[in-house]
C-alpha cells in the first residue's frame, strides 16, 4: 500500500447560522485554509471527495453537482460519500484510499453540514412525527451502560465541562461557555433522561477540508502519515447486538491498531478525537476502542485521564460536544487527530503528541470509520 | 501490490425492472446480492467489502441506506461504505478498495424506486438551490435544451433520435414514433426514459481469486470519472468535455472496442456520447435497451457494467461502460472491461 499522509487542514468557525455564506461559501472558507496550509492551490489538487449527512438537512439532493465549481472540482473526479454520522470519518478514508490505490496523488477530502438551512430533527426521524432526534435514540444506551458500569451520575457531567472548557482554547469552536461548570451542567434541563441539555452536541453549521497526498507530495510539508484507516458497519438491530460495546466498533478499532502496529493503544496512542455527541459516549468509546477495560472507562474520565494535561486526552479540539455540523464532525475528528501529530493544534496542543487516533460514528450506532496518525511513518522505532 | 488491472467483475445480477414494486429497497437487495454471490458459489460471509450506492431523495427518506445493511448481511460486521452516487461509483470506490491488496472479493451494489415519487417535484431538488431549483428546473425540461443544441450541431436529429429508441425499445417504427406529439420541444415520449424500480449487484475479484471463480473474468482494465460546471447554460451543451476527458484517461482509444453501453436516459444523450467518444458503426451501442428501457435510478449505471462486463463472459475481448449523473450529463464516468485468452 503508498504511505499516505495529511499536509493540509482547515475548518470554518463553527456557528448556530451562517446566513453570511452560502454553502459554497462555508465549504470553501475550509477548503482555502487547508489549501494555503498545505501550500497549494486548487490547481494542484487531482480529485475531490465530499462527505455530508442526508442531503434533507439541507434540502439540497446530491449537492455534489452543484458544489463542482466552488470546490474546484471541474474536469476532475467528484466522489460523494454518506454513511450517517460517520461520513466526515469516511470521507477521509475514501480520500486516503483513492492515494492509498496509487490512482490519485492529491486529492481534498471536504465535508459540511449546514444545518440551520433546514430541519434536522425532522430529517433526523425520516420526516416521521415526534421525532425524538438522536438524544433519543442514544438515551437508552447510555442508561445501559450507566447500569452495567456502575459509574456514578457525574461522569458525564465531567465530560461536558471538560470539553467545552477545551473549546474555549479552540478558534473555530461552535460553543463557548466561559462560566461552564459542573453546577451548571448539572441545573441544565433534562432532554433524554440522564441526558441534559448541556452534556448534548448543538445544531452547527460548518465544514472541513483535508488534503491528502503520498510521500512525493508531502516533501516539503508538515505530514500527518495516516498508518491505518478503517471502517465497519453493523445491522440494525437484532438480538445479540450489543450497541454499547458495539462489535463494528471494537472490530475497526482492532483493524487501525493492527495496521499501525499498536498493541497497546493507552500506552502507544498519545490523544485520541472521539465522535462524543453525547457527554456519556466518552467513557463507552473508551472501552469499546480497547483504550480501557470493560467497565472502566469512567474511571479515566473520573481521574482527570482524558483532560489535555491528562494521561490520555480526549476531544482537545472541543469535540463534538462543543461544534457539531453533523456532515463534517467525523472530519473535523480526523482534522484534529492529524494537527496534533502535525504539531499545529495551537492552544490545545498535546505537548509532544506523535500519535493519534480519530474516530467517527453513525446511525444506530452501527457505522465506525477511524484512522491513526503519526508524526512519522515509523513511530514506534 | 497489485496492478489495478488485476481487479474483474466476477458475477452480477439485476432485479427484474418493473415501473413500480411493493418490495422496499433492502428487500430488492437481499434478492439481487444472493443472486449475484449464488452462481460463483459464494456466500456473504466470503465478502470482504461492500460499497452501496443509493439516494436519499429517490427513496423519500434520510438515511434510507442504513436498512440496507440487512441485505449485505453485515454480521459479524463489514468492511462498508455507501455512496451517494450511482452504484457504478460504488463500483469505484471497492476497485479503489481492492487496490490496496488486503483483501480479494467485494460487492457493490446500485438500488432506487423512483416510482415512489414524483419525478418533476423532486428532480429539481439536485439543481443549485439559488437559481435553477426555485423556478423547478426539471430533467425533462434540461434535457429539451440540452437535445436542442445537439441537433443544431448536427449530430443528431429527430429522425436519427426516433432510431436510437425504435432500436433500444424494440418496437414501433420511427414514421410511427414521430407522428406524436412533443413532450418538450423536440422531446417526444419515446425520447424520454421510463420509471423504473429496481437495483443491481456486482461481484469483484482480485488476482488469483478472480481466476478461480470464473472462467473469463472482465478485468477493469481503465477506470474513470469527471465532473463539470453545474449551470448547464454555463456549458456548450453539444459536447460533453467531462466524458471525454474521462475516456482518456480510461484508455478507451488505446485499443477498439466491440460493445458500448452508455447511460443515455435520452435518445440525443446517446448520439452526443456517441460522437463524443468517437463510436464507430462497428460498436454494438446499448445492446441491453439501456435506460430507454429500463431506468431503475441509482443502478442504471451499474447495470450498464453489468452488461458490459457480461459480453467479457461471453467471450468478448473489450468493452466500454458509461455512467452519468447531474443535469444534462454534468458528471460522466467510462469503465473500460477486458477478456484475456
Amino acid at each position: 500500500m503508498i504511505p499516505v499522509a495529511v499536509v493540509g487542514v482547515g475548518q470554518t468557525h463553527h456557528k448556530t447560522r451562517r446566513r453570511d455564506v452560502s454553502v459554497g461559501g462555508m465549504v470553501r472558507e475550509a477548503v482555502f485554509r487547508a489549501l494555503e496550509d498545505a501550500q497549494m492551490t486548487m490547481d494542484d489538487i487531482d480529485a475531490v471527495v465530499l462527505g455530508k449527512a442526508p442531503d434533507l438537512f439541507e434540502g439540497i439532493m446530491k449537492p455534489e453537482l452543484y458544489l463542482s465549481d466552488a470546490l474546484g472540482a471541474v474536469g476532475k473526479p467528484m466522489f460523494r460519500v454518506h454513511t450517517a454520522g460517520s461520513v466526515g470519518g469516511t470521507t477521509g478514508i475514501v480520500a486516503a484510499s483513492h492515494v492509498q490505490a496509487g490512482k490519485h496523488k492529491r486529492v481534498l477530502a471536504v465535508a459540511f453540514e449546514k444545518q440551520s438551512e433546514g430541519n434536522a430533527q425532522f430529517a433526523l426521524g425520516s420526516g416521521r412525527g415526534a421525532s425524538l432526534g438522536a438524544g433519543g435514540a442514544f438515551a437508552p444506551f447510555i442508561r445501559a451502560y450507566i447500569h452495567r458500569s456502575h459509574a456514578p451520575e457525574h461522569i458525564g457531567w465531567k465530560v461536558a465541562v471538560k470539553d467545552r472548557q477545551n473549546a474555549l482554547k479552540n478558534p473555530y469552536a461552535h460553543l463557548k461557555i466561559e462560566d461552564i461548570s459542573i453546577e451548571k451542567v448539572r441545573n441544565s434541563p433534562m432532554m433524554w433522561e440522564p441526558i441534559r441539555f448541556l452534556e448534548s452536541c448543538p445544531s452547527s453549521d460548518g465544514a472541513c477540508a483535508v488534503i491528502i497526498t503520498d510521500e512525493v507530495g508531502a516533501r516539503g510539508r508538515n505530514p500527518a502519515w495516516v498508518l491505518g484507516a478503517s471502517s465497519r458497519s453493523e445491522p440494525p438491530s437484532f438480538p445479540g447486538r450489543d450497541p454499547v460495546r458495539p462489535e463494528a466498533c471494537m472490530q475497526c478499532a482492532k483493524d487501525v491498531y493492527a495496521q499501525a502496529g499498536i498493541t497497546r493503544p493507552r500506552q502507544q496512542l498519545d490523544m485520541a478525537e472521539l465522535y462524543v455527541p453525547f457527554s456519556w459516549h466518552e467513557p463507552m468509546w473508551l472501552e469499546a476502542h480497547l483504550i480501557a477495560e470493560e467497565g472502566e472507562g469512567w474511571k479515566m474520565t473520573d481521574a482527570g485521564d482524558t483532560e489535555i494535561a491528562g494521561s490520555f486526552p480526549v476531544n482537545c479540539s472541543g469535540g463534538v460536544l462543543s461544534s457539531n455540523p453533523i456532515g463534517a464532525s467525523g472530519l473535523l475528528r480526523f482534522a484534529e487527530a492529524a494537527n496534533q501529530v502535525r504539531g499545529v493544534a495551537g492552544e490545545h496542543q498535546v505537548d509532544g503528541a506523535k500519535t493519534a487516533l480519530a474516530m467517527a460514528y453513525g446511525a444506530n450506532s452501527q457505522y465506525f470509520s477511524m484512522w491513526v496518525v503519526a508524526n512519522s511513518l515509523q513511530p514506534f522505532g | 501490490m497489485p496492478t489495478s488491472t488485476d481487479i474483474a467483475v466476477v458475477g452480477w445480477a439485476p432485479t427484474p425492472m418493473v415501473r413500480h414494486t411493493e418490495l422496499s429497497e433492502t428487500q430488492l437487495l437481499v434478492r439481487v446480492i444472493t443472486d449475484a454471490l449464488q452462481p460463483l458459489g459464494l456466500t456473504r460471509s466470503d465478502v470482504d467489502f461492500t460499497c452501496l450506492g443509493s439516494c436519499d431523495y429517490i427513496t423519500g427518506q434520510a438515511f434510507s441506506f442504513v436498512g440496507n445493511l440487512d441485505a449485505i448481511g453485515a454480521w459479524p460486521p463489514k468492511r462498508d461504505s455507501h455512496v451517494e452516487m450511482d452504484g457504478a461509483w460504488a463500483l469505484y470506490e471497492a476497485w479503489l478498495r481492492l487496490q490496496e491488496g488486503d483483501i480479494d472479493i467485494a460487492v457493490v451494489t446500485g438500488s432506487g424506486r423512483s416510482s415512489t415519487g414524483n419525478p418533476a417535484l423532486i428532480y429539481p431538488m439536485e439543481m443549485d438551490p439559488f437559481y435553477l431549483a426555485p423556478i423547478g428546473a426539471d430533467p425533462v425540461t434540461l434535457a429539451a435544451l440540452q437535445a436542442r443544441a445537439v441537433i443544431a450541431a448536427g449530430i443528431a436529429d429527430e429522425r436519427s433520435m426516433a432510431e436510437v429508441a425504435v432500436r433500444s425499445r424494440g418496437k414501433g417504427t420511427v414514421d410511427e414514433l414521430l407522428s406524436g406529439d412533443y413532450v418538450r420541444e423536440p422531446l417526444r415520449r419515446h425520447d424520454l426514459p421510463p420509471i423504473t424500480d429496481g437495483a443491481a449487484a456486482m461481484v469483484l475479484a482480485r488476482g488469483d481469486r478472480a481466476r478461480q471463480l470464473v472462467e473469463r473474468p472482465a478485468y477493469i482494465t481503465g477506470f474513470d470519472h469527471r465532473t463539470e460546471c453545474h449551470n448547464p447554460s454555463f456549458r456548450a451543451l453539444d459536447d460533453s468535455p467531462s466524458t471525454r476527458i474521462a475516456a482518456e484517461a480510461a484508455g478507451l482509444g488505446d485499443k477498439p472496442v466491440e460493445v458500448a453501453e452508455l447511460q443515455a436516459a435520452f435518445t440525443h444523450e446517446e448520439l452526443l456520447l456517441r460522437s463524443v467518444l468517437g463510436l464507430g458503426d462497428d460498436v454494438t451501442v446499448n445492446a441491453s435497451g439501456g435506460a430507454l428501457k429500463a431506468n431503475p435510478i441509482m443502478a442504471t449505471g451499474l447495470s450498464r457494467i453489468g452488461y458490459a462486463a457480461e459480453h467479457i463472459f461471453g467471450g468478448g475481448t473489450r468493452a466500454l461502460a458509461h455512467s452519468t449523473s447531474g443535469p444534462c450529463l454534468q458528471q460522466n464516468l467510462i469503465c473500460i472491461l477486458e477478456g484475456r485468452s
